[in-house]
């Protein structure tokens, strides 16, 4: 089959690769039919994610058809077609059984690699280095899923790939981000980066409640679609100070709860830039930071912090005094997506949402390349690439 | 159940690593060796930025002439050690390459004394110091290879101490999660035949004994006099607080320190101890709670080797 493959820094390719097979009783294989490309993919592209290896498949969010099952999976039919969420987790362990299904203790073969770089580990993730599994991911043709039996969510009602695809990650991320604002009446929240995530994140902020979301950027294609398809208010942070213009707006007191769906390779026109982006290529810093630290400074006292953004390593210079000072709480975490599956699926089905509005791009599994040049590069106002096998 | 919630494993301070075999601390200069071990790493780092600080002067103090470059290799072979030294929990390896550099350094000091271009007087001083620490060096060294390798490890598993003690009694159960043994086969009421994986795939023998046996609570074996690798262990099965399942903790002992080496390269006892237990660990608690050990062995990629870097270090 065909796989796109990790294969160094800005480089990915599609090769010819053994088709998966069932190694542990409740996995599944599914034949793809949509897979995407995620904006932390391009963490792995630019090679900050370490424990990558040269011939990883690659992908994360992906659906299809089930064309075998292990023994022990029940549940699933051959020709069921499922959206698999890119959190690998057993749904029996204390995690699981709390929710927390992104912190599934028995899903990371190589969980003693994680415990060395973050004390613990969390759960395996398809297709995002060694460190988390070392799990082949779904930009392929084929691919092995393992606890099939509590994982992927049969889609039964005749929605198109396209509007059930982003519930295995980006939709399900950008709505615990914004469930994690608390969000009450009369709130207005602030989403740093409108690529998929953060555009879910707007969209999830307005389906809690929020009166107010604004969406900051700096690339007008994605602002206008923070605008027009997800009914932000927009900050060009290239354009106008970020920390100013949110005092403005909120009467100097600030957004109830600001959100960074930018993670850790952020920018910013000053000299901020120059200075982080030293730091990590000396890697005296793995992660820049830039986006967070305007997120806890322009936070409204006792307010929210919360970051689906994806960090790797190590930051500096977080303003912990602001944090601690302005009762400020910081919520994150990789996404619990197992439980966001049905009670999403019914928004889709209700019409609150239809997630296909994020998709700029669809090319062929083949041009996955091409997709990852686009997106890093925001070719073409590229904001979300579907592949097809 | 209160007599069964004293712990043996670790008593008193968590995660201490290393034990003397002896009952008596041997003591060299008033220190046991773990402190001498210590002090000679501290004296290798001070004396090893000497020499690549003031290579001339340290030359001219014991009378070698004036080998600026040598004398600066010297010195970061005397950082290196020390460094090894002060940042292993188990210095044993560090000490000898002490040993090794100590008997370089006599060499040369040798010669100098030899040499009609030195200074005779200086050079005999310089030996006769450099002998004096290659005996401490040799004395801590060997006292810290009889010490036993030890390797501690806990995990929680979401499940009663009876059920994690019946799979860990039932020992044909060990080699599902220990995965350096081939078999293991139990041949009296506390007898059993354990077969690893040797280098090459040569199996390596031994016959153990369950010396400690308190049902639904603690379990201990060692190796039977003749085994390939002595080694020794111990696990024990701890409810954990709220009905959190049972905290299960395994100490294993290696020997010595000389055998828990030739069982490293014989790739046995394998890379980290500590490390190798815990994913032991982890695969115990994978094969309690969901029925087996999940893995990634035999999935697809785009590389011709199926067996990377990574796979290496990890096995």
């Amino acid at each position: 089959m065909r796989a796109n493959c990790w294969q160094g820094k800005r480089n990915v390719q599609v090769e010819q690769v053994p088709e998966p097979k069932i190694l542990n009783k409740r996995d599944a294989i599914v034949k793809i039919t949509s897979t995407a490309i995620c904006g932390s993919d391009l963490h792995l592209y630019n090679g900050f994610v370490p424990t990558m290896e040269q011939g990883d498949i690659v992908g994360h969010e992906f659906m299809g058809e089930v064309v075998e099952t292990g023994p022990e999976v029940k549940n699933l039919k051959i020709g069921d077609r499922v959206v698999v969420p890119f959190p690998i987790a057993c749904g029996i362990c204390f995690f699981c059984g709390r929710g927390m299904t992104s912190l599934c203790e028995n899903s990371n073969p190589n969980a003693w690699m994680a415990e060395k770089l973050w004390g613990h580990s969390p759960a395996g993730i398809f297709g995002y280095s060694h460190l988390l599994g070392g799990f082949a991911g779904g930009q392929s043709e084929y691919a092995r899923v393992p606890f099939a039996d509590v994982g992927p969510l049969k889609i039964e009602n005749g929605f198109s790939d396209e509007q059930v695809l982003f519930l295995s990650d980006i939709f399900p991320t950008g709505y615990m981000a914004a469930e994690a604002c608390d969000i009450k009446p009369g709130d207005t929240i602030a989403v740093w980066g409108c690529g998929p995530v953060g555009l879910f994140a707007i969209k999830s902020a307005f389906l809690l409640g929020a009166e107010r979301v604004i969406g900051i950027d700096r690339f007008s294609g994605r602002l206008r679609m923070a605008h027009d398809k997800a009914g932000a208010e927009i900050i060009n942070y290239e354009q106008a100070d970020v920390l100013e213009t949110l005092k403005e707006m909120t009467g100097g007191r600030g957004p109830d709860a600001c959100i960074d769906a930018v993670g850790m390779e952020s920018h910013t026109p000053g000299p901020m830039y120059a200075y982080d982006r030293a730091k990590q290529a000396m890697m005296l810093e793995t992660d820049r930071p830039i986006a967070l630290r305007e997120a806890i400074l322009a936070c409204r006292n006792g307010g929210t912090v919360s970051i689906p953004g994806v960090y790797g390593g190590f930051v500096d210079k977080i303003p912990f005094g602001s944090l601690m000072n302005r009762s400020i709480q910081i919520k994150t975490g990789q996404t619990h997506v197992h439980r966001y599956l049905k009670p999403l699926l019914e928004r889709i089905e209700k019409g609150e949402i239809d997630p296909s509005f994020v998709v700029t791009h669809r090319l062929r599994l083949d041009d996955a390349p091409q997709g990852y040049d686009m997106f890093l590069n925001n070719k073409d106002e590229c904001i979300k690439v579907v592949l097809k096998p | 159940m209160a007599a069964h919630t004293e712990t043996q494993i670790f008593p008193g301070t968590y995660g201490s690593r290393t034990q003397r075999t002896r009952n008596q601390p041997a003591r060299v200069l008033g220190m046991d060796e773990n402190r001498l071990a210590r002090g000679l790493g501290w004296f290798s780092v001070g004396l090893g930025m000497a020499e690549l600080v003031a290579p001339r002067a340290i030359s001219r103090l014991v009378g070698t002439g004036n080998h600026k470059t040598l004398t600066r290799a010297y010195g970061l072979r005397e950082i290196t050690a020390g460094i090894g030294i002060l940042s292993s929990q188990r210095p044993a390896g560090w000490l000898w390459t002490r040993v090794a550099g100590d008997m370089i350094d006599l060499a040369s000091l040798g010669a100098a004394v030899e040499s009609p271009h030195n200074e005779r007087g200086r050079a005999i001083f310089g030996l006769a110091s450099v002998a004096g620490v290659t005996v401490l060096d040799v004395l801590c060294a060997r006292r810290l290879s009889q010490q036993k390798a030890r390797a501690a490890a806990s995990i929680i598993v979401d499940s009663s101490p009876e059920e994690c003690y019946r799979f860990w009694r039932t020992l044909e159960n060990l080699p599902r999660f220990m995965e350096y043994l081939e078999s293991v086969r139990v041949t009296g009421p506390t007898h059993s035949h354990w077969i690893a994986n040797g280098p090459g795939n040569v199996p390596v023998e031994w016959d153990a004994e369950i010396i400690d046996d308190v049902p639904n609570h603690r379990l201990s074996w060692r190796s039977l006099p003749g085994a390939d690798v002595t080694n020794s262990g111990t696990v024990e099965f701890d409810p954990a607080t709220g009905r959190r399942g049972t905290i299960v903790r395994v100490r294993m002992d290696y020997g010595n320190q000389v055998l828990a080496i030739a069982a490293k390269l014989a790739g046995i006892a394998g890379r980290d101890p500590e490390q190798m237990i815990r994913k032991e660990l982890r695969r115990f608690k994978q094969i309690i709670e969901i029925g087996e050990a999940i893995t990634t062995e035999g999935q697809p990629a785009g590389r011709r080797s199926s067996v990377t870097w990574l796979d290496k270090i990890a096995r």
